[in-house]
């Protein structure tokens, strides 16, 4: 038994050296990190050294929460999420709508890439892209469709009452074509015969569409919000940083906890409540997409992440 | 199909070419703007603004960047260098992990996958991730710092390449191999990774963009313009003609900053950042909205 055992193990030992660069990089990338996170408890101090820099308990959270930022940049970063989820979601489906009507068209290849290259350019062209239309000296918006309408030109950069709007459009403008990929594939994954005994009962498209193709997408539908509602506390870095031009005068709208993270780490030297910051994220995160799993997993098995 | 349409489906399948129309021209129009503004010259740009069509065609702000030609380069190739060498180890250390996760020989699989998968509930964060890479590692201003963090793999890839393998390869045809007297890395090399190619295709395009489009781990972990890529190259562009704009009263004369195009300038960078994807996206466009569909329904 002894010697059939030691040379089953002998036989794990090639999959344990092919498993053992990608194990390797998770332990280092994502697992030493988790550790790290009792920086959060520490005041650090780079001349002591990150492990020898004294603990100081919750006082970074203290610290924290007591400033208004704190306040700032969670409701921005779950009212922006909120915004995106609710239209992102009826973009993408309507869009997934009218593409299912073109599917079998020469002219479906040319629009979907025309929806989805948005998503493939980074957030620093996009910032490229919004400053080509609000710029203010130069801008479309200001020399050419403000005056149209007979408006006066926008300082857009410092004027902070725009910018939950501009984001808006730009995340909606970047993401919408990529996500109605999904509802494409699942409304395709649609038995035909039934749109076809609904017309042969005389329902028309609007009826076949609100009866038969958001029905029957709905599961789908329901778990990506539920899988989105699981990142609300996370944000897009680039989209505001970036895209804003880091602009003080709009941190009031624009600051999230990716970005103070950023700020407080690399430009104002406060690790502390940056770190601290930081594992509010993370715990939260990880809670939420606990819950959503287990909200997904009561719709459909099937779909659930575990 | 068609001739049976009635009224009211063909007033439909027209609103749907029509409106599909108006979206992807606005998902399109950005591009064009940058495109155009990049070719429009420079007084132009000052007294109209960025337009659709220029009112004065010129490549001035094309000729003035050849004249920088070498950071452009520079960047462009440090950009390049960093997308291949990250992608082609990425794909390795992920078909790798995956090969091992899918087969049924490998007695504690169950327990790896959730060592993978555990990583895409649960992050450390950037902080203690910072402090692991610069003081510990002590990787910022390398080459290292661009392709490590964070892109080299995830986990959610190393799943969609797990479940091709499932449900693709034969375990018929491992199990010939194994009776013909292979190792498991002659298996891996010889059997499975020639019959994995559309999936690594499409992994090796998620990967590609990731590392094509980051700015990031530049920001957090390089300061020395010789290891700008082209992202940060973009974002540094955009600051420093900023500079030069804001400063002109207190340094630098009025006529130098005219002398600059930094208007059409912008744009054309812009531009030469877009292109390599705008070339290369039509091939592949078919494995990205595969690869999507496949990684969102069963990640």
């Amino acid at each position: 038994m002894a010697v059939k055992h030691k040379s089953g193990l002998r036989s794990q030992l090639p999959f344990l050296l092919i498993a053992l660069p990608g194990l390797l990089y998770l332990v280092i990338n994502n697992y030493l990190p988790m550790f790290g996170m009792v920086i959060a408890f520490k005041k650090i101090d780079y001349a002591k050294g990150i492990l020898s820099s004294p603990w100081v308990g919750l006082d970074n959270f203290k610290f924290l929460f007591q400033t208004s930022d704190a306040f700032i940049m969670i409701r921005n970063t779950v009212l922006y999420n909120l915004a995106f989820i609710v239209l992102g979601t009826v973009c993408a489906v309507f869009i997934a709508v009218l593409m299912a009507e073109v599917s079998k068209m020469f002219a479906a290849r040319f629009f979907q890439a025309g929806l989805l290259l948005p998503n493939l350019v980074s957030m620093v062209i996009v910032a490229y892209l919004v400053y080509a239309l609000l710029t203010p000296e130069t801008g479309l918006i200001n020399t050419s469709v403000l005056p149209a309408l007979g408006l006066e030109p926008v300082n857009w950069y410092t004027e902070s009452k725009y910018w939950p709007f501009i984001l808006t459009i730009t995340q909606l403008w970047k993401t919408a074509g990529y996500s109605s990929i999904v509802y494409i594939a699942s409304i395709a994954g649609i038995d035909t015969g039934i749109y076809e005994s609904a017309r042969i009962d005389g329902a028309g498209k609007l009826r076949q569409i609100f009866h038969i193709t958001l029905p029957m997408i709905k599961p789908t539908v329901i778990i990506m919000l539920l899988m989105s509602i699981g990142r609300i506390f996370a944000s897009d870095f680039g989209l505001f940083s970036q895209v804003p031009m880091n602009s003080g005068a709009l941190f009031n709208v624009t600051q999230t906890i990716d970005t103070y993270v950023y700020r407080g780490l690399m430009q104002y030297g406060n690790v502390g409540m940056s770190s601290a910051a930081g594992l509010f994220q993370s715990v939260v995160g990880f809670v939420l997409v606990i819950t959503a799993n287990y909200a997904v997993r009561r719709v459909n098995p099937e779909n659930s992440l575990f | 199909m068609s001739k049976l349409m009635s009224r009211g489906e063909k007033a439909f399948r027209i609103f749907a070419v029509a409106g599909l129309a108006v979206v992807a021209l606005l998902a399109f129009l950005p591009f064009i703007l940058i495109v155009m503004a990049s070719l429009t010259s420079e007084s132009s740009l000052l007294k109209n603004g960025y337009s659709l069509w220029p009112k004065e065609w010129s490549i001035y702000a094309y000729s003035y960047m050849a004249g920088q030609a070498k950071i452009i380069v520079r960047s462009y190739l440090v950009s390049i260098g960093v997308t291949a060498a990250g992608t082609t180890v990425n794909l390795i250390i992920t078909s790798m992990l995956a090969y091992t996760m899918a087969n049924e020989k490998f007695r504690w699989r169950n327990q790896l996958a959730f060592f993978v998968f555990f990583t895409m509930l649960f992050s450390g964060g950037i902080v203690p991730q910072y402090m692991l890479y610069a003081r510990f590692f002590g990787i910022n201003n390398s080459y290292l710092a661009l392709i490590v963090p964070n892109y080299l793999m995830s986990a959610i890839n190393v799943l969609l390449v797990r479940n091709y393998y499932k449900t693709n390869i034969p375990p018929a045809l491992i199990e010939a191999a194994r009776i013909d007297g292979a190792g498991e890395l002659r298996i891996y090399f010889k059997t499975v990774l020639p019959l994995s190619v559309p999936v690594m295709v499409t992994v090796g395009l998620f990967s590609g963009l990731a590392y094509w489009n980051d700015w990031v781990n530049a920001f957090y972990y390089i300061d020395r313009p010789q290891f700008y890529g082209i992202q940060n190259l973009l974002i540094r562009m955009m600051n420093n003609i900023q500079f030069l704009t804001s400063s002109a009263n207190a340094n630098v004369t009025g006529s130098l900053v005219m002398q600059l195009p930094s208007n059409g300038i912008r744009m054309s960078m812009a531009v030469i950042g877009i292109l390599p994807i705008v070339i290369i996206y039509p091939f592949l466009q078919k494995y990205l909205v595969r690869g999507v569909i496949v990684g969102a329904v069963k990640g």
